[in-house]
């Protein structure tokens, strides 16, 4: 093993196709035009000297280290912002180069602690490396005189010293030891997009300042980490490393928090993990990362996590520690005991989408075999079900059109029901990267997100329509495009069906979806309506991404319908820049999806009815599969108050908090005989559990994750894991418990099984994702080098569908009783149920959730920022502290999900999407009042999970 | 000590100069000197409000008005006396001439005397290298200094 060494090429690389040959030291090199001299001479492998320089960010030419000499050119141009040109002549090392970078160094380290040995950056040091490299023996201006590195210069007060800001919880700033080559402050306005940092003062004034000479924690900081990876000294480095050292070996891991999928290097001292740091060739982050996924990884070691199995009887009973033969044969009896008595039906399981492919496809397959029904769910269901559905309808495929690399292609982009700032930080930075460049966005969005406006960007459209009216808007958008002519005829008569497409222009025409019309119910101005449907449609390469503001309504599913006919009916599908992308909440809901993980899919998205399908797997498994769709997840628990329903394994996601209802699903597990919980800690599920199998962390196993845009990217194991055993072995010791033999001895294993059943994955092995990194699905002998975009020569089902998308209202709907509309969200620093992020520092952020309500309302009820409001809907009652913002619009309220002690899905009702079961998250119509303190609900949930969470001490031994 | 504005006047003040500027090409420079010349100096309060309405982070803001020394963090003495540092005058002798100024007025550079009418500051050039070593009283430059014009300086300072 060893450390990953990623070679730094100095700057970005140029797209130019043209070629360009030159000499650099007597060696011929061609390189991409545009290319800087310090690039080709890299590329050549002749690292030239360099500090301020670094290929996260644009040449800056300031620290005079990387001078060279060129061939009929006056002087010593810095070779990273001079580019090559055809024939040049370059020299890295001349005599008078040598005297001008030591000359250079030694001012440098004039004002440079000389404490080496004891830096936390010893071994990890640039300017350390390049003192070295310039030849550096001798500094002749002292230490005397102005500085900034002594607290005190001769007894006196060193007014130009700083002392460290040790205010973020994961990184220290010592100014100290800052070269002000502002590496940072360039990471942080051209990869993150931030704007946080910048250079105060000038000459030898000049320092680095986190906003307006704030503390880190107090400035517009976002924690992602950016500024120090691209620090060339110890001046920003993490707290991790200065505790433990330098890593000695690292291992290229996948993200377990969002969609995106970011790679990162998990960098290791023996079993302790130092530091996450982005990894370059990761596809979908290209070395960027966010503060969850460089930072927030403390939960894996965190002491509420629990390391070995317990079960109990009774779940008023406290748990009871066991073996994990005990554990895992009393829930093999249990399972087959409730079966017996209540039938075959009568047990099922939930997948995780934060487990690996290889884990949720064991699960579904226990399932499967070994329970012999469908009864397999997953949170799909409460998150982007709809999008399956949708897109599978209209062009044949379950997933996203395209990879993140688009992105950079697009001109015009809509965002609709997403907050990528928050949710898919790292997405957002490099859209808001191509906004900086020029391409134009619209945001649907009931709230001013960060997308809306912050440094550098700004929406062209906002539509700030009020929850519930997505579908009334997306079509009305399509009525302008329609009526005004706007729609790619060509593209339509040539990839879509054309008479379909006559149906539904001449559905969408109608007058009751014009702008005008619909504005007024959605408060939306119909000019701005008009505005985006033209911009869209006519401002070049136009891209769609959408969140669960678009999938968690009542007519989810016809909005994402809605999306893919608006992208059909200007031609938006199939090349770069363009497309229908859904951002999908977490690493591996896709993978999860794509895993069979539905009750009524077998891996691939094949239905269960298909006799060819079942016949893959009753041969392989050796068993009948039902051909009928076995229980959702509403409707597992539905059947579980009515007691027809006894049984539930739940791998890795915490039902009772996320899921809509809190009351009905506490009843629905209440009701349950043997609920198995298997994760890292005892979640709010686990109160109603009978059993609770230790979980394991991603960094704990092998396998692989599948991110928004298709993408299967390894997860390797880079510690063994605290609880004994990974999650795949723990769920093919339960079936081997109740009789099936798995003999899997390796995740790779299990995926190779996946590629013999599944067309879509039928070339992707563990070897090939060794040799290509990732690959994104379909990868079969079609697409052997797997598919960054998808319906590039033609739909995948054919011809592209349009479906007429006809409003109806839900019947959540406000009234006297309740007249304010509350919708939920994320927010950046905390993620979903917040199990993991709750047990970080990243609490520093956002320790509560807050209900978000606009001024307005908030002085009609007589509230203030920061009072205790109750927030009631029909379902129920929760107490949280307001905050007043115009972020809102008047009559809609907003909060996060990510604490139970707010329970926000107390209040959530059991409406749901009329395809799938989505439920209906972002519409709740509540009342907001003056309150005291928490609700009686509240006060009774704590109770009871404090009770449910008592473990057990034995008697220690006479 | 001299009397600050209150933050909602700094406020209304610096949102109603940002509307009459905004539409400038490049305006941030012309918006921070007019907030110079409305209350004197440039408040800490009115940068939030700038960057607002610029769509840029306070960050770029802090960072601009801290590069040049003439926007002024605090409001200055009733005159300001800026004497010329740089190479020309150094020179023609304006240390002696910058210690005899201090021990005039009885403070050092960037400092205002007690009084609050004079605010002494060192300045890097004043084209009038010809006549160093030179100063400049309240926008008025005065060459060829020596200890006579320099006590005339400070008398007319003074008043």
């Amino acid at each position: 093993m060893g450390l990953i060494q990623e070679i730094d090429f100095g700057t970005p690389a140029s797209t130019s196709q043209k070629q360009v040959t030159l000499t650099v030291d007597g060696f011929t090199v061609t390189v991409s035009e545009g290319t800087s001299i310090m690039r080709a001479s890299m590329e050549a492998g002749i690292a030239i000297p360099k500090l301020c320089a670094t290929d996260m960010v644009d040449a800056f030419g300031s620290c005079r280290l990387c001078l060279v000499e060129i061939d009929g050119r006056n002087g010593t141009p810095s070779s990273c912002t001079t580019p090559v040109a055809p024939g040049m002549v370059v020299h890295t090392q001349t005599g008078k180069l040598k005297d001008i970078r030591r000359g250079v160094m030694e001012l440098y380290i004039s004002d440079h602690p000389l404490d080496c040995l004891t830096c936390a950056a010893n071994g990890d040091c640039e300017l350390q490396t390049q003192a070295g490299v310039v030849g550096l023996r001798d500094v002749r201006y002292g230490y005397e005189g102005d500085n900034h590195v002594f607290k005190k210069n001769d007894g006196a007060e060193n007014f130009k010293w700083m002392a460290k800001d040790e205010s973020n919880p994961y990184f220290t700033y010592d100014p100290s030891k800052c070269i002000v080559c502002s590496r940072c402050v360039r990471a942080c306005e051209e990869v993150q997009g931030t704007f946080a940092l910048t250079i105060e003062g000038r000459g030898f004034g000049s320092r680095v300042s986190p906003g307006m000479h704030q503390l880190f924690i107090d400035s517009e900081c976002v924690s992602c980490g950016a500024c120090v990876q691209a620090c060339p000294t110890a001046t920003l480095s993490e707290k991790s490393v200065i505790q433990i050292g330098q890593p000695e070996h690292s291992m290229v891991t996948t993200c377990a928090y969002c969609g995106v999928g970011c790679q990162f290097k998990a960098e290791m001292r023996g079993d302790e993990l130092v530091r996450m740091v982005p990894y370059k060739d990761g596809k979908a982050n290209r070395g960027h990362s966010c503060v969850k996924g460089r930072f927030a990884y403390g939960y894996s070691t965190h002491k509420d996590r629990i390391l070995n199995p317990m079960i109990r009887e009774k779940i008023t009973d406290p748990w009871r520690e066991v073996s994990w033969e005990e554990a895992l044969t009393y829930t093999a009896n249990e399972f087959r005991r409730i079966q017996y008595q209540y039938g075959r039906t009568s047990i099922g399981g939930i997948t995780s989408s934060r487990c690996t492919n290889e884990e949720t496809y064991l699960v579904q397959k226990l399932i499967r075999q070994g329970f012999r029904n469908n009864n397999v769910d997953t949170c799909a269901r409460v998150c982007h079900s709809p999008t399956g559905y949708g897109l599978g309808q209209t062009f044949g495929t379950s997933a996203g059109t395209q990879d993140f690399d688009s992105v950079e292609h697009t001109d015009v982009v809509m965002v609709i029901g997403a907050n990528p700032a928050a949710a898919h930080p790292v997405f957002a930075s490099r859209l808001k990267k191509r906004l900086r460049k020029g391409a134009k966005l619209i945001v649907l969005d009931p709230r001013r997100t960060e997308m809306v406006k912050s440094a550098h960007i700004e929406a062209e459209y906002h539509l700030p329509l009020k929850p519930g009216t997505n579908v009334a808007v997306v079509t009305s958008l399509a009525h302008v495009i329609v009526t005004e002519g706007l729609f790619d005829e060509k593209f339509i008569r040539e990839r879509c069906d054309w008479d379909e497409f006559q149906d539904w222009a001449s559905f969408v025409a109608l007058p009751e979806n014009s702008p005008e019309v619909v504005g007024k119910p959605a408060n939306v101005d119909p000019e701005l309506i008009r505005g985006a449907a033209r911009l869209y449609a006519r401002g070049g390469n136009g891209s769609i991404y959408y969140g669960l503001g678009v999938t968690e309504h009542s007519q989810g599913s016809t909005t994402v319908i809605a999306i893919a006919n608006l992208a059909m009916a200007t031609g938006n599908i199939g090349r770069p820049g363009v497309g229908v992308n859904p951002l999908r909440g977490q690493n591996n809901v896709q993978g999860s999806c794509d895993m069979g993980s539905f009750p009524h899919e077998l891996p691939g998205y094949r239905h269960v009815s298909g006799d060819a399908v079942r016949d893959i797997y009753e041969t392989l498994w050796g068993v009948k599969i039902d051909d009928e769709p076995g229980l959702r997840i509403p409707n597992m628990l539905d059947a579980a108050v009515d007691g027809s329903f006894k049984g539930l394994y739940v791998q890795g996601e915490d039902i009772l908090q996320s899921d809509p209802d809190t009351k009905h699903v506490a009843a629905g597990l209440a009701a349950m005989e043997c609920v198995v919980v298997h994760d890292l800690f005892l979640n709010e599920t686990a109160n109603y559990a009978h059993v609770f199998l230790p979980g394991s962390t991603f960094l704990e196993k092998d396998g692989t994750f599948t991110n928004a845009e298709r993408r299967i990217n390894r997860v390797r194991k880079v510690m063994a894991p605290k609880n004994g055993l990974a999650d795949w072995e723990v769920t093919q010791k339960l079936a081997q418990t109740m009789g099936l033999n798995w003999n899997y001895r390796h995740p790779s294993e299990i995926m190779d099984e996946i590629a013999m059943t599944t067309p879509s994955f039928a070339k992707v092995s563990y070897d090939y994702l060794e040799k290509m990194g990732s690959v994104q699905w379909p990868c079969n002998d079609k697409a052997p080098e797997g598919t960054p975009i998808v319906h590039v020569d033609g739909f995948v089902r054919g011809k592209g569908k349009f479906i007429r998308t006809e409003y109806v209202a839900t019947d959540e709907k406000t009234g006297p009783r309740f007249p304010l509309l509350l919708t939920t969200g994320r927010i950046l620093s905390q993620y979903n149920v917040g199990a993991q992020t709750r047990r970080t520092d990243n609490v520093m952020w956002h320790s509560e959730d807050r209900l978000e309500i606009h001024p307005h309302d908030a002085e009609n009820r007589g509230l203030r920022d920061g009072d205790w409001v109750r927030l009631t809907s029909r379902s129920g009652e929760t107490t949280l502290r307001a905050l007043i913002t115009d972020r809102v619009s008047p009559g809609v309220v907003y909060t996060t999900f990510h604490h139970p002690d707010t329970q926000a899905n107390v209040i959530t009702t059991d409406f749901s999407d009329w395809a799938t079961n989505c439920p209906e998250y972002k519409v709740t119509a509540v009342q907001v009042g003056a309150s005291n303190g928490p609700s009686d609900w509240q006060r009774d949930y704590n109770e009871q999970a404090e009770q449910s969470r008592r473990i057990a001490t034995l008697q220690a031994a006479e | 000590m001299t009397m600050q504005p209150a933050s909602t006047e700094i406020a209304s003040r610096t949102a109603a100069i940002i509307r009459e500027l905004k539409g400038l090409e490049g305006p941030l420079l012309p918006i921070l000197h007019e907030i110079q010349v409305e209350f004197g100096h440039v408040p800490q309060a009115s940068l939030p409000a700038i960057a607002e309405a610029l769509n840029i982070s306070n960050a770029e803001v802090h960072g601009v008005v801290t590069f040049y020394h003439d926007y002024r963090s605090h409001p200055a003495g009733k005159h300001v006396l800026k004497v010329c540092q740089a190479e020309a005058c150094q020179s023609m002798g304006s240390d002696a001439v910058a210690a005899k100024l201090k021990q005039l007025l009885g403070i050092g550079f960037h400092e205002t005397t007690r009084d609050g009418l004079v605010t002494l500051e060192p300045v890097y050039c004043l084209g009038l290298c010809a006549c160093a070593p030179s100063a400049m009283l309240d926008g008025e430059v005065i060459g060829r200094l020596d200890d006579e014009k320099i006590e005339e300086i400070v008398a007319e300072a003074r008043s």
